[in-house]
């Protein structure tokens, strides 16, 4: 039989973990689903084997600070669903599943998206060369594995995550060849008048400059205002090559490059469903557009955490409190007064971590190289096209999907993920249009691929009707 | 206001539109395509691209005959062979009853005089497509018919006719007829096209446009879906598919398993989208892995629904406007219209130059489906 | 290109490419793939061209190998398992009969 619940939650990150308590406690019957096997997300990731070693006291407290949630999850009553990956979802609600090669059909109610963020694509000559890596995948291989580079390691970006990355390796022993700031120099004049604001939150801009102070003591070259980088090697990376902005030119020895260039929510549900998306000119992304719950443009279809907008573990963790409050509303569990007064203490709160965005916005807002790269530069890692290709297609007014029908960038397993934004900036600077009207890739189903046989196992009698 | 004129206003920017209007040009006519979003958006882009005579009907089979013909040498016609591959179509039969059924269909169209379809037995089949189920017992083959590269074949349409001399103006969706004299004023946002011909290729939407100069022609919409896998290693060459199930299974160039059929989406003609209904598209992977049972593991890499029209008889609508002079119609091909694009093409340039064509297409007289829908 | 931290509190053997290979249990197997050399888990269908794990979140799908014989499949989040057999996906996947 299909089994229905009053709410499904996918994503058991800090939004996700949070709003399926609360929901609970609510008297809801909750289903999280998650594709990863165990519960964390990315920025808590591997929380449970890992916050109580040593490894997790160099991983910092708000690191440490998942393993209590993550053991509330557990004893809540939810029904947690690990290694679960969902693929599609209709309206009704309808979820598609698979775990282990097992596909299942999921109704109910409500559904709150918390499936997080990605970092964003940011391609450069060589970045799909083995030994190239997101930061992020580092950290998760740190706190996945306890593995660190053995071999001294590049790092390139911007941002407060290869910040507090760096930091972590050097605890732990490892170490870092060289740092390359990629944060172009208006930044912190851009960012300055934001700053008053964003001293509500102290605490964590003061942990970043702690980060610093790491890396300085630690002796790490640092190279400020890096504009444009180069990962150079045949079948693997053998040297970084990098450009300042006031034209240093230097190629280096590497075999490991770290790159990060900030985050972005992950749409891709929520415009396969159709939801209005605002775009960011702050953070240079689309978002799901939300109320003050967190309901999108869809009835019953909810978003919480980065998804909603980048801002953190903190903000995540309350905003997923706010939706199941607005969940429970919507069902009718909790009246219009009971609500506003669960959720009062919340939005205050809410409002001071959000209050430190405008100011991280636009000190790490990213170099232009990320949105413009060189002809040859792989720009959809999947199909290998190079921005040459899509610059080719861009002739004339074509959308991005035209430019995919054509070019076949973005028919990939990895359905836009790494190439969507670029190719919506690559048209846009083609055709002189802003990014915002451009547009992104109509997302198709599965969001993940499933197999033939996963999906063919859903004819089945129980599962029709 | 002025007028944009012209000899032939084509109204929809699929390969039906095209081809016409590549034709048209061809016999020297000043030819201008009016298409809402851009060529190949809806039913052109989202086919399977089976070039198939197979199990047609056969008041098609004329032009399915003339179309196979053309799609043989197609490099002479569109300067592009289109990745045109003559694999062969083959529909499988599960049981001896199935077999007995192709048998039947065989024999009924030699009785017609077309010998093209052959029917196979199990060791054939087995020769032909190794990875075939061990429980199929036999097919039926076109061995003539095969599948091309559907992007390739809209591009090498669009660029013959454009090299032709037809101006396509894309973003230009047809919003109201006019008639003024004896010519036909198509009306799109603030422009104006004129022109004594009109020709209706539009589609899903052709309905709408054939009620705007008077003709109420019924007509449903299909939301087929598709299903493109990974690539993998080759595993089929024929276009197969299965008697008694909603299957049509090809592999592309490029590796990947298409998978078709008919099943129906979700369709949301005014929006112009269609979506996947995936419990419905469940039924196709499972024809899919049981006819074929080594695609299991093959992971999907998309899946799509295209809006197309639909009659009521399934056979299309080509030919005069019962009612509107210098109005053709060349719609309605309900998910088979792939493989007719050349002669049909053909027939709608012989149509407007000459006022008659010898190809038979009295079965998709427009007034058929009228009639139908005034004696319901 | 990586090293473990420690040595794993209860190692089991996996095989990959036919080679066997300590690791620990309930690691992502792509974080062992990026302990060998190379450090690689395909090469691409179009371009042959070599990937090794790149984003360790599942938004990549560069990190595909073929594991237990399951073609495709994303090692960044599957964990290791004692006698698990990971091969190296070269191209287009290949499917058994």
């Amino acid at each position: 039989m299909t089994r229905t619940f009053d709410l499904a939650v996918v994503g058991a990150g800090p939004a996700g973990m949070a709003a399926a308590i609360a929901a609970k406690a609510l008297g809801m019957d909750v289903l999280l689903i998650d594709e990863q096997a165990a519960p964390g997300g990315q920025i808590w990731r591997g929380v449970e084997g890992v916050a109580a070693t040593s490894d997790g006291a160099q991983l910092g407290a708000d690191y440490q600070a998942g393993a209590a949630v993550a053991a509330a999850l557990r004893a809540s009553g939810v029904v947690y669903e690990p290694a679960t990956q969902l693929w599609q979802i209709e309206p009704g609600w309808r979820l598609f599943t698979s775990r282990e090669q097992q596909a299942d059909i999921i109704e109910a109610a409500t559904v709150l998206l918390a499936t997080g963020a990605q970092e964003r694509p940011a391609p450069f000559p060589g970045w799909t060369l083995p030994g190239v890596l997101t930061v992020g995948a580092a950290q998760i291989l740190l706190k996945t594995a306890a593995q660190v580079p053995d071999r001294p390691v590049w790092i390139a970006g911007c941002g407060p995550l290869p910040l507090l990355y760096a930091a972590q390796l050097l605890r732990l022993g490892g170490r870092i060849a060289g740092f390359l700031d990629t944060a172009p120099p208006g930044n912190r004049r851009a960012a300055l008048p934001h700053l008053p604001q964003a001293l509500r939150a102290a605490g964590d801009l003061l942990k970043g400059l702690g980060w610093m102070r790491e890396l300085r003591r630690a002796n790490v070259p640092l190279v400020r205002h890096v504009v444009e980088i180069e990962a150079l090697g045949r079948e693997q990376v053998s040297a970084v090559r990098y450009r300042t902005s006031d034209g240093r030119e230097r190629t280096e020895s590497a075999s490991m490059l770290l790159i990060h260039e900030g985050v972005v929510p992950n749409i891709h549900p929520t415009m396969a469903l159709g939801c209005a998306h605002d775009w960011s000119d702050d953070q240079l992304c689309w978002a799901p557009a939300l109320d003050r719950w967190g309901e999108t443009s869809l009835v019953g279809l909810f978003v919480a955490g980065d998804g909603a907008g980048i801002a953190g573990a903190r903000a995540a963790s309350l905003r997923g409190e706010l939706a199941a409050i607005g969940i429970a509303r919507q069902a009718g569990r909790l009246d219009e007064g009971e609500a506003d007064q669960r959720a009062g203490g919340l939005r205050r709160r809410l409002g001071r971590e959000l209050a430190v965005r405008p100011f991280l916005d636009a000190l790490f807002r990213p170099r232009p190289a990320v949105f413009a790269p060189h002809d040859d530069t792989v720009v959809c890692r999947c199909e290998e096209l190079t921005a040459r290709d899509i610059r080719a297609a861009a002739v004339g007014t074509p959308g991005p999907n035209q430019v995919k029908a054509f070019t076949r960038a973005g028919m990939g397993p990895c359905q836009g993920r790494q190439c969507g934004y670029t190719v919506s900036h690559l048209l846009a600077a083609a055709q002189k249009r802003p990014v915002a009207e451009v547009g992104f890739y109509r997302i198709r189903p599965p969001l993940k691929p499933v197999t033939l046989g996963e999906l063919a196992s859903l004819d089945r009698p129980e599962t029709v009707g | 206001m002025s007028a944009i004129a012209s000899d032939v206003i084509v109204i929809g920017g699929g390969l039906h539109g095209l081809s016409a209007a590549l034709q048209l040009a061809r016999a020297r006519r000043k030819v201008v395509v009016l298409e809402r979003a851009w060529t190949g958006r809806h039913a052109s882009g989202a086919t399977a691209a089976g070039v198939r005579t197979l199990r047609r009907d056969l008041a098609e089979m004329p032009l399915a005959l003339e179309a196979m013909d053309m799609w043989h040498r197609l490099s002479a016609i569109v300067g592009d062979d289109c990745g045109f591959k003559a694999h062969g179509q083959v529909c499988v039969a599960e049981t001896p009853r199935h077999l007995a059924t192709l048998e039947e269909r065989a024999a009924l169209a030699r009785r017609h005089g077309y010998d093209h379809e052959e029917v196979i037995d199990r060791p054939e089949l087995q020769r032909i497509m190794p990875a075939i189920s061990s429980h199929c017992v036999g097919g039926l083959i076109a061995r003539r018919d095969g599948s091309a590269d559907p992007h390739r074949t809209l591009a090498a349409f669009r660029r013959s006719a454009e090299a032709a001399g037809v101006a396509i103006c894309e973003g230009t969706g047809v919003t109201a007829i006019e008639r003024r004299g004896s010519d036909w004023i198509a009306v799109a946002g603030d422009r104006r096209f004129t022109a004594p011909v009109v020709i209706n290729a539009a589609g899903a939407w052709a309905g709408q446009v054939a009620a705007m100069v008077g003709d109420d022609i019924p007509l449903g919409t299909k939301a087929s879906m598709m299903i493109v896998t990974e690539p993998i290693e080759p595993l089929v060459k024929p276009v197969v598919s299965a008697l008694g199930r909603s299957l049509s299974f090809k592999q592309t160039d490029r590796g990947a398993l298409l998978i078709g059929g008919g099943l129906q989406g979700r369709s949301d003609l005014d929006g112009q989208l269609a979506h996947v209904a995936m419990a419905e598209l469940a039924k196709g992977a499972r024809a899919a892995v049981e006819i074929f049972p080594a695609a299991r593991g093959v992971r999907v890499a998309r899946a799509w629904a295209g809006l197309e029209a639909k009659t009521a008889d399934l056979l299309p609508v080509i030919g005069p406007s019962p009612g509107a002079p210098g109005v053709f119609h060349v719609f309605g091909f309900s998910g088979h219209g792939f493989q007719l694009v050349p002669a049909v093409g053909a027939a709608m340039a012989e149509l407007v130059t000459q006022g008659a064509t010898n190809r038979p297409i009295a079965a998709f007289a427009a007034g058929r489906l009228m009639t139908l829908k005034a004696a319901a | 290109m990586f090293r473990k931290l420690h040595e794993p509190a209860s190692p089991v053997t996996i095989v990959v490419d036919g080679a066997a290979v300590t690791a620990a249990a309930g690691d992502p197997v792509a974080a062992v793939l990026l302990r060998l050399e190379p450090p690689i888990a395909r090469t691409t269908p179009v371009g042959g061209r070599p990937r090794a794990p790149y984003c360790m979140m599942g938004v990549c799908f560069d990190c595909l190998a073929i594991v237990d014989g399951m073609p495709s499949t994303q090692t960044c989040r599957t964990a290791v398992r004692a006698g698990m057999r990971v091969e190296r996906q070269h191209g287009a996947r290949v499917i058994g009969q």
